[in-house]
């Protein structure tokens, strides 16, 4: 069966995340990271941040919201019950600290049948209440037997 | 920070995530999948129990790496991993790493995340700015 390929180069709507002190707190637990630098507010000032900064993969907190919708979308039709996360990229620009309102966009970038298998990347690109660039994130799945 | 060079050994990074790792996981992500918190359901997809979140191990795979920089979370620039065998509770996890190329300030790391012979995390490699 042909991999269907129309969402190729289509872009979702924005989604918008507000980054909070203990949702950072949360996820730092979780990972058992320990520097006070996501944990406290005097701690993170010190070190030079406007307030608690996140851990660089949180981006995937404030990114996947973004992703629900191209994941979903009937025009790109993937099988969830067949998927698997292949791989992840992120390149980060300004840390992302507690207040920040982050806005995230997704986009396809391709979608291509390797060995029966159907390889689905997408882009989302973050960036914060300045416009400044916070991450920008590589996403691909892997559909087995399309 | 210390004087890195090509083969350096990035510090290990040992973690046996318990039982209840991947439902604080999800809490903490959002991606509440039942593949990792869901026994019944992760055994009637054909798995052998639940499952670790792949992100997780790319969480830890951060983590090693912010260590050449004491863990200041503006070192990492860039990470790209692609994630392999299935990781699982109560196991331990070693994240270790090799520096690939030194040029000024910037450190390319290749890094790899195992749980026994299984390889999680596989070629991830990781940018960093000292």
């Amino acid at each position: 069966m042909a991999l269907k390929t129309d969402a190729v180069g289509k872009e979702w709507p924005a989604s918008t995340y507000q980054v909070g002190r203990e949702k950072i707190r949360e996820y730092a637990n979780a990972l058992g990271i320990d520097n006070p630098v996501h944990l406290d507010v005097e701690a993170a000032r010190a070190a030079g941040f406007r307030d608690v900064v996140a851990p660089p993969m949180f981006a995937v907190v404030y990114s996947s919201p973004a992703m629900a919708p191209a994941m979903f979308d009937p025009e790109v039709a993937m099988n969830f019950a067949a998927m698997v996360h292949g791989g992840q990229e992120f390149e980060w620009g300004e840390p992302a600290c507690s207040g920040d309102e982050i806005t995230t966009t997704a986009r396809c970038l391709s979608i291509e049948e390797k060995d029966g298998k159907g390889f689905y990347v997408f882009e989302t690109n973050a960036v914060n209440q300045d416009g400044a660039q916070v991450a920008r994130g590589t996403w691909t799945l892997i559909v087995r037997g399309v | 920070m210390a004087d890195l060079n090509v083969g350096d050994a990035v510090p290990e990074l040992r973690v046996t995530p318990d039982k209840y790792l991947p439902h604080r996981y999800a809490g903490a992500s959002g991606d509440f999948n039942p593949i990792h918190i869901d026994e019944e359901f992760a055994k009637m997809v054909g798995l052998p129990r639940t499952i670790l979140h792949g992100l997780y191990g790319m969480g830890l795979t951060a983590k090693a790496n912010a260590a050449l920089a004491d863990g200041d979370p503006r070192a990492l620039k860039r990470l790209k991993v692609q994630f392999r065998g299935m990781g699982f509770p109560e196991q331990e996890i070693v994240v270790s790493g090799t520096v690939k190329s030194v040029e000024g300030d910037r450190v390319a790391v290749d890094t790899v995340a195992k749980q026994g012979d299984t390889e999680l995390i596989k070629n991830a490699e990781a940018e960093l700015e000292l």
